[in-house]
């Protein structure tokens, strides 16, 4: 996962790189918390263009960086969402929540 | 291509996170003798790292343990069961519930079940308190039909 922060918009874009499972979502979660509590945030964005596979674990992923961006008052969105992972979200609900984004 | 012929796999691996893409894509690997398609073979994949994310966290609840994948295709269809020799399910039915988890602080969304259902055609759960939990799994593979109706096409 890489993160870019733009700090003119307060904007932290996480840009995840690698699969998304169980596994994965443990090491994910720790960088994303700690680079939201370094940088403070106003938006924050997880973009899955490079996401080439992902199953319940990113639910569990979002939901749990949703309650912690809001604690620190930031707004998660996220953006570039491929066919699969749309499926999974859709199926959760989860997008009710989180909306849509786009960015470059 | 016919698809029409049976073969089958087992394998065997502990129960450690860091094996789930591994478990997962030797049986999308394995699947595509069947000739599916790039979406159904993502279903596939997806079931399975549900299926063998259960074992390895419920099952087993992060201890040392073997999951057990056996594989058969057969025809059109492949079907996959999933087992730990874990410690089982106590209420099979809540389990199914969509956002129900009884692990929660490790951010579980409750997805897993719901997810099989609806990615697979067909899923059966045993399982028995303290002996363990078979997940069999069923999915027909229509690629051949697809491209038929595709060939037939004015």
């Amino acid at each position: 996962m890489e993160a870019k922060f733009y700090e003119k918009d307060k904007l932290l874009i996480f840009k995840i790189t690698e699969e998304i499972d169980d596994h994965s979502v443990q090491k994910i979660r720790r960088e994303a918390d700690y680079e939201i509590e370094r940088f403070m945030p106003k938006r924050v964005v997880f973009d899955f263009d490079s996401v080439t596979f992902m199953d319940s674990a990113g639910i569990g992923l979002l939901v749990g960086r949703y309650k912690f961006a809001n604690l620190l008052g930031a707004k998660l969105e996220v953006a570039n969402l491929t066919q699969s992972v749309s499926k999974i979200f859709e199926m959760s609900g989860i997008l009710r929540l989180i909306p849509v984004t786009n960015i470059a | 291509m016919t698809g029409n012929f049976e073969n089958e796999m087992n394998l065997e691996f502990i129960s450690k996170s860091s094996n789930e893409a591994f478990a997962r894509i030797a049986v999308a690997a394995f699947a595509s003798q069947l000739d599916p398609t790039i979406e159904e073979l993502a279903d596939i994949k997806t079931a399975v790292s549900e299926a063998v994310t259960n074992c390895i966290i419920h099952g087993y609840e992060n201890e040392a343990g073997i999951v057990k994948i056996h594989t058969r295709l057969y025809k059109n269809e492949i079907i996959i069961e999933i087992a730990d020799n874990g410690k089982g399910i106590e209420n099979i039915e809540m389990a199914k519930e969509p956002l129900y988890t009884t692990k929660p602080n490790l951010e579980r969304s409750g997805m897993g079940f719901t997810i099989m259902e609806s990615f697979m055609d067909k899923i059966e759960i045993e399982s028995i308190v303290g002996v363990g939990t078979k997940i069999t799994m069923y999915k027909k593979i229509k690629a051949e039909e697809k491209a038929k109706q595709i060939a037939n096409m004015p």
